[in-house]
């Protein structure tokens, strides 16, 4: 297989796309926002369990392609009993990482099991496909609950 | 010669591939394999030289200039409207409006027809199968006027219900809008039985031809639509350009949409008054370009003869259907019995998002996604689908990388 195609579609990326963890809307969750790519369908809600600046629990429902899927599967596992700031900082990084690519000041390999996503800069199509989840949990985190659109 | 190919029905794909430059070229090192031509359709030779050749030779604006090149450019704008004309056989070249595309066709007659005659409690009907450019400007009219929008349905294979389109049609109904062929699932609806339906109950009938008349002849007085609409693009003509056909006594009656030079015969501040058809609905310079480019497209179209692009295309189609459905875990989305060339399909859980980007790594383009027929992805469960799409330049070669770009995916995702 082509490398880049395997930079995009690693098996860490399979795996979460076909068991995506934290695939649940959590206990207690008091907050959510939902997140829509208008170009292919996309459909995700991010829901928070939020104690004070604590995400005391994240998970996640809808459908989407293997990239919006493990990326947000990833995202939640990344972001349990995190900070807001953590999240937000979390954020900027991802988004630095898969828009940027090498350009980017962004080590993915400090980035732990998210630097599986540092291969989508090669594929802009896609870009969109791995922060929908992003986008939507800021939304949610600023408890604004808008709707988020990749357009 | 045309008639003697057209007798014989056959097509001479690598000739013809030989007008088309775009597909000569490599995709990340594949040879291309382009199946979204219902997407876009590409462009011969000899549509790009006439585009070239007016803006080298020819340009100037038309319908004003006493000199020569507004002569030339005048009459090479309304030879390409004449060309329309005899490509739909329409009784009358002033029943060719050039627009910019099939979403400005519907949206004209929605604004100006529409708005003249619905009014409250109205209903217009249209088709589950609708691509949204055939909804949302219906949507738009009914929330102003407080009409009814009324939608038909159709069985799993794609096909519409006709019963149930028949009963929708009341007292109520001001106009039936639907496509010719369905460019999600391929459908080709039995439109002259359908035309014949409405004007039972005297509702006129817009067709949305662009995905018809790329794959089959369309005669209007024959089929005895209201209106037709398609645009150049996909009719291996340029973007920015597109027909609506009218009936005459329908024009006539509408009044015009947008107001601008052109479309009037004489101005005062009191007082203007409209210029005759089609240019009442002509306002501004119209794309000259384009009109020449999608005239050029059509003799190229009739040079091959839409019986022998049929020939080959329904060959294609039917080796195409066999292919996939041999490809372990997919399943094809639309199976009418009269379908045109497309293939809509899922391939086991995987993504059509993730199928197009793989095969595009392949070098072969499809389209991924719903189509801008949402309600219709909707109805058929799927969030979206893949969608390859043929023209008379694709052969069983770019089938056969189909299928092998399928067994890549499902290798990535096995």
């Amino acid at each position: 297989m082509k490398s880049e195609l395997r930079d995009l579609y690693q098996e860490v990326v399979i795996d979460h796309s076909k068991k995506p963890r934290n695939f649940r809307k959590p206990e207690g969750a008091n907050r959510s926002a939902e997140g829509i790519n208008p170009l292919c369908g996309d459909e995700i809600t991010v829901y928070l369990k939020l104690s004070g600046d604590v995400i005391e629990d994240i998970g996640f429902q809808g459908a989407g392609c293997a990239i919006s899927k493990a990326s947000a599967s990833l995202m939640t596992a990344a972001l349990k009993s995190k900070t807001k700031a953590d999240a937000e900082a979390l954020f900027q990084r991802v988004h630095s990482m898969v828009s940027e690519g090498p350009k980017s000041n962004v080590n993915p390999e400090a980035l732990g099991k998210l630097a599986v996503l540092s291969g989508v800069w090669e594929f802009p199509a896609r870009v969109k496909c791995a922060t929908l989840a992003w986008h939507t949990l800021r939304s949610a985190l600023e408890g604004s609950g808008a709707p988020v659109s990749t357009e | 010669m045309r008639a003697l190919r057209e007798m014989s029905g056959t097509l001479d794909v690598e000739r013809v591939r030989k007008d088309f430059p775009i597909l000569h070229q490599e995709i990340y090192g594949k040879p291309l394999v382009y199946l979204d031509s219902a997407a876009t359709s590409q462009k011969p030779r000899s549509v790009i030289d006439a585009i070239a050749r007016y803006y080298l030779d020819d340009n100037a604006n038309v319908h004003r200039g006493v000199h020569l090149l507004s002569q030339r450019a005048t009459e090479a704008y309304e030879a390409a409207r004449e060309k329309v004309q005899r490509f739909l056989n329409a009784a009358h070249a002033h029943e060719i409006v050039f627009v910019r595309g099939t979403t400005e066709a519907i949206n004209l007659v929605a604004q100006t027809y529409g708005r003249g005659r619905v009014r409250a409690g109205d209903e217009i009907v249209i088709t589950v199968m609708e691509h949204h450019s055939n909804i949302v400007p219906w949507q738009m009219l009914c929330e102003e006027k407080g009409a009814v929008l009324r939608v038909a349905p159709m069985d799993d294979s794609g096909t519409l219900l006709l019963d149930e389109l028949e009963h929708l049609i009341g007292s109520r109904t001001k106009l039936l809008a639907l496509g010719h062929v369905s460019n999600a699932l391929g459908t080709v609806h039995p439109v002259r039985r359908i035309v014949e339906m409405a004007h039972r109950r005297n509702v006129p009938v817009l067709l949305d031809g662009a995905q018809a008349v790329p794959h089959l002849a369309v005669d209007v007085q024959a089929l005895g639509c209201d209106f037709y609409a398609f645009s150049g693009h996909k009719l291996f003509g340029p973007t920015g350009i597109g027909v609506l056909y009218g009936r005459s006594e329908l024009l006539e009656e509408m009044p015009p949409w947008q107001g601008g030079g052109d479309m009037i015969s004489s101005v005062t501040f009191e007082k203007t008054t409209y210029n005759k058809l089609p240019y009442k609905f002509e306002a501004g310079t119209p794309d000259i370009a384009g009109a020449i480019g999608l005239g050029a497209a059509i003799d190229y179209v009739n040079a091959l003869g839409l019986r022998a692009i049929a020939a080959h295309e329904h060959d294609l189609l039917s080796y195409a259907t066999d292919a996939l459905r041999k490809v372990p875990g997919l399943r094809l989305i639309g199976a009418a019995k009269e379908k045109a060339s497309v293939l809509s399909f899922l391939l086991g859980e995987v993504h059509p998002h993730d199928i197009g980007t793989i095969l595009d790594r392949e070098g072969i383009a499809i389209r991924t996604g719903h189509h801008c027929a949402q309600p219709l992805m909707r109805r058929l469960g799927v969030a979206a689908t893949a969608r390859a799409s043929l023209a008379f330049y694709n052969r069983r070669e770019d089938v056969d990388a189909l299928v092998a770009g399928l067994k890549k995916v499902r290798e990535v995702f096995a």
